[in-house]
């Protein structure tokens, strides 16, 4: 096989689009202004599939489709923005507000937060479902850094960042459902991880109020992800 | 044209909501031109009073109180507006949610006093085991999210409401706003 990039063709919300083989449809939308909500997605680490808030339909399939995995092929028609992806979105957004405790008002990251601006994006008011109120621990050991598992929505981004760009695997899943849980090293104290280097990049691509800077309590507190392609591109270089 | 009837109600909220509708200053005349305020916590009526057009209720549902108060408010309103994060979403009055009332009454009444530590039972009312957003109780017509809506969104909301025109609440304001 020769090295040529091969094209594919497709449509996304009615415009013709020209891809290369093995883009996301997430990739290609994006490149032509197209916006596609996105939680659990961070441009510079590995895609899960996990919030599924990217969700698309693909003509002539009645099955949706996560836009940040799901590669192109030549001649399919894409739809980001129907009515029914728009409802299944909000559904998506209000379960996550409804399990576990999400209080915007007293948040640290109230104002930089994803998943409240994505609520007001997708023009939610309220959430129609009953909340859980669910008992979870804020884990405020380590001496920079609070995990408030009250506001985790269970992305992975800090467990894909500390693992494939830091190198450390801090962080990862434990449990099953709706028992999963973030947890340091052996589900211990992220103060006493021996493997944490306290560099912050969890901190940074977390995009709610679940992994803080205990600098920045009652500051408003911005998160900066947008380093991470750039660091890639400077170790693909090398 | 007669005037609406507007009412403002205050259940388990920090007083906030009705704070930042009075920040509305000088457009508060503007308001009073277009509407009676027949029942508030800034009027003297004692009783909510029937045939209310609009009531605005500020605060979560906690204690047996508030429960009756939202169940009469609702069936005397013709619209009941939802102010502002506690009333929407439970907001902070619900952060007792997950360890339950007797947990925190502990805390306040018994652990944290000095003296006569007693947990209060006479004259207050009853606190339910989980606090609910208005919605979860009774059928809510407008969600104004924010801790607390701005002036400037009060005005805009209820100048459209009291004219009838379409609103984009997503556009004016969020939760924790
Ligand atoms: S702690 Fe933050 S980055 Fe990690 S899974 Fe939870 S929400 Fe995502
Ligand atoms: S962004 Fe695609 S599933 Fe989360």
């Amino acid at each position: 096989m020769s090295d040529a990039v091969e094209v594919k063709t497709l449509i996304i919300d009615e415009r013709p689009v020209s891809a290369r083989r093995g883009q996301t449809i997430l990739e290609v939308a994006r490149e032509y202004g197209i916006h596609i909500p996105t939680l659990c997605h961070l441009d510079g680490l590995s895609d899960v599939g996990a919030c599924r808030l990217c969700l698309v339909e693909i003509k002539g399939s009645s099955k949706l489709v996560p836009a940040c995995v799901a590669t192109v092929s030549e001649g399919m028609e894409v739809s980001t923005n129907t009515e029914r992806l728009l409802k299944i979105r909000r559904t998506i957004l209000e379960l996550l507000f409804a399990e576990r405790n999400h209080i915007c008002s007293v948040c640290v990251a109230s104002g930089h937060c994803e998943l409240q601006s994505l609520a007001q994006e997708l023009g939610l008011t309220h959430i129609r479902l009953p909340y859980r109120n669910p008992q979870l621990p804020v884990d405020a050991s380590h001496e920079r850094f609070t995990a408030d598992h009250n506001r985790c929505i269970l992305c992975t981004r800090c467990v894909r960042v500390c693992a494939e760009v830091e190198g450390a695997h801090v962080w990862d899943v434990m449990g099953r459902g709706i028992d999963c849980l973030i947890i340091s090293d052996l589900h211990e104290d992220w103060g006493a991880s021996t493997s944490c280097t306290s560099c912050g990049k969890c901190v940074e691509v977390c995009p709610t109020g679940a992994l803080f800077n205990k600098s920045k309590i009652g500051s408003g507190h911005p998160k900066d992800p947008y380093f991470l392609p750039f660091l890639n591109q400077m170790r693909d270089a090398r | 044209m007669s005037k609406l009837k507007l009412a403002t109600v205050w259940l388990d909220g920090c007083s906030g909501c009705h704070m930042s509708f009075l920040d509305m200053d000088e457009r508060l005349l503007e308001l009073a031109e277009l509407v009676d305020v027949v029942y508030s916590p800034l009027v003297d009526a004692k009783e909510f009073p029937a045939g209310v057009d609009i009531a605005l209720v500020e605060g979560a549902v906690s204690s047996a109180d508030d429960e009756k108060k939202i169940r009469k408010v609702r069936a005397h309103s013709k619209m009941l507006v939802a102010m502002g994060d506690c009333a929407v979403t439970g907001n902070v009055p619900s952060m007792r949610n997950p360890i339950g009332p007797e947990a925190i009454l502990n805390r306040a009444y018994m652990e944290n006093a000095s003296a006569q530590q007693q947990i209060p039972c006479v004259v207050v009312p009853k606190l339910l085991k989980v606090v609910r957003p208005v919605h979860e109780l009774v059928t809510v017509d407008v969600f104004l999210p924010g801790c607390p809506p701005s002036a400037a969104t009060f005005h805009t909301v209820l100048m459209a409401l009291v004219n009838g025109e379409p609103l984009d609440i997503p556009a004016l304001t969020r939760f924790g706003a």
